[in-house]
């Protein structure tokens, strides 16, 4: 008895309590993505046009959701192993700041939409899931959106974006395999850093 | 007008490519020449036209128009299902045709997309090609119409042969019907360019990739085999 007392309580003490509320993450998908859409619905400053809200609001709800250093690793292919730690640090923040504004501006366009959250196909032990959205327009064939997701320690973390059949990640690997072969790594994030600065101005 | 054109597209195909040449576009120069062509009618000409459109005419009236003529597309749509052994996509099709041209009014109203089932689709004949096995080619920039392949451009002369807005007489009718269905499709597209340009670092590159991404998955249905990207 004594025993089975001792084993309970490891197991109680190994279980992390994390996994009892552990969201799936179809749910976090749609919870997400629902509630952004309707903040940006009540929001009187991004409805005006703010951006700069828009971008505010897309930092605190989608961007914990993201693992932006294996979406820049991935978009980086083999010259990831290149980069120094300094560079990849670099590298992942201007990457996120450029695919945030990206975001804001797919948001700003389609926010008004209805959207289809597909039931997720996977097994209850998959660790790495793909969770399909389709994006509902009058007179034409639905956008898919899909999230390929990963299961991590600190919950699930999208770390690519397919938009209607094309990768983010796959579509940027030649742009920066271009760059580093002509100008390097840090050629790489001065052509990032000047492109969000440019986009700044609007 | 036409030889003036060719000059031009003879002269910038000359521009040599710096560095590796990607497998996927070995015409990259003569490309890219076309692709500068073509931002500059559009920057000039399409793009202005189409906000104009936009501007002016009501949100209600542009979803008609995009809709009568998604609704001639349908045919096209059905019968490159049916080419692709896919036919009850093919049925669904043809039925959307027939409900939406005749209580949907000759399309304006897409009357279908409310039944269950009765979803649109997105086939062609570069994408029915593809299914009987084609491999896209090199990559190809047309004037005017944009990114393709040599497989994608067989497939859109074959769709425009048999489409039947040619048909449409008097001739300035069907000319003024082409000139819709251009300035409505650069419209729909006014928001994804602009994304795209917010997006790319080099812009030209950006857009090759994503149209044969886009193309690839089209072929597949949305279903492609999964390339492990490592």
């Amino acid at each position: 008895m004594k025993r089975l007392k001792a084993a309970l309580l490891m197991l109680a003490l190994v279980a992390p309590p994390a996994v009892a509320q552990e969201v799936p993450p179809d749910t976090l998908v749609k919870n997400v993505t629902l509630e952004v859409v309707d903040l940006i619905a009540k929001d009187k400053e991004i409805k005006a046009g703010s951006r700069a809200k828009l971008v505010a609001v897309i930092e605190a709800k989608v961007l914990p959701h993201f693992n932006f250093t294996a979406m820049t690793a991935l978009a980086m292919g083999q010259n990831w192993t290149k980069a120094s730690a300094e560079q990849r640090k670099e590298l992942t923040e201007e990457f996120r700041t450029l695919l945030v504004r990206t975001y804001a501006s797919a948001l700003a366009a389609y926010s008004e939409q209805k959207f289809d959250f597909r039931p997720l196909r996977a097994k209850a032990t998959d660790t790495d899931v793909t969770v399909n959205v389709r994006v509902l327009q009058p007179g034409a064939q639905p956008v898919t959106l899909d999230y390929s997701m990963e299961k991590t320690a600190n919950g699930w973390k999208v770390y690519d974006v397919m938009v209607g059949g094309v990768s983010l990640v796959a579509n940027y690997r030649t742009e920066f395999a271009n760059t580093v072969r002509a100008s390097g790594i840090d050629g790489l994030v001065k052509d990032l850093r000047a492109k969000n600065k440019s986009l700044e101005k609007k | 007008m036409r030889t003036a054109l060719l000059c031009l597209l003879l002269v910038s195909g000359c521009a040599t490519v710096e560095g590796e040449r990607d497998p996927r576009d070995p015409w990259e120069g003569f490309n890219r020449g076309v692709y500068r062509f073509n931002e500059t009618f559009d920057e000039y000409l399409a793009q202005p036209v189409a906000r104009a459109y936009v501007a002016v005419l009501h949100q209600e009236i542009r979803i008609r128009v995009s809709n009568f003529f998604s609704n001639i597309q349908d045919l096209l749509i059905g019968a490159n299902n049916f080419l692709q052994g896919k036919f009850e996509d093919g049925v669904n099709d043809w039925a959307r045709f027939a409900f939406n041209s005749t209580i949907g009014l000759f399309g304006i109203h897409d009357v279908a997309s409310d039944f269950p089932g009765l979803e649109k689709h997105n086939e062609d004949f570069g994408q029915t090609l593809g299914r009987w096995g084609a491999g896209p080619g090199p990559y190809l920039i047309l004037p005017f119409l944009g990114s393709s392949t040599v497989r994608d451009a067989t497939g859109t002369a074959v769709d425009w042969a048999v489409q039947p807005v040619g048909e449409v007489r008097p001739i300035a009718l069907r000319n003024t019907l082409y000139g819709l269905y251009f300035v409505d499709t650069r419209a729909q597209l006014l928001d994804a360019s602009r994304i795209l340009e917010e997006a790319a670092l080099d812009k030209y590159v950006f857009q090759r990739d994503a149209y044969l991404q886009r193309r690839r998955s089209l072929i597949y249905d949305g279903r492609p085999p999964r390339e492990k990207i490592e």
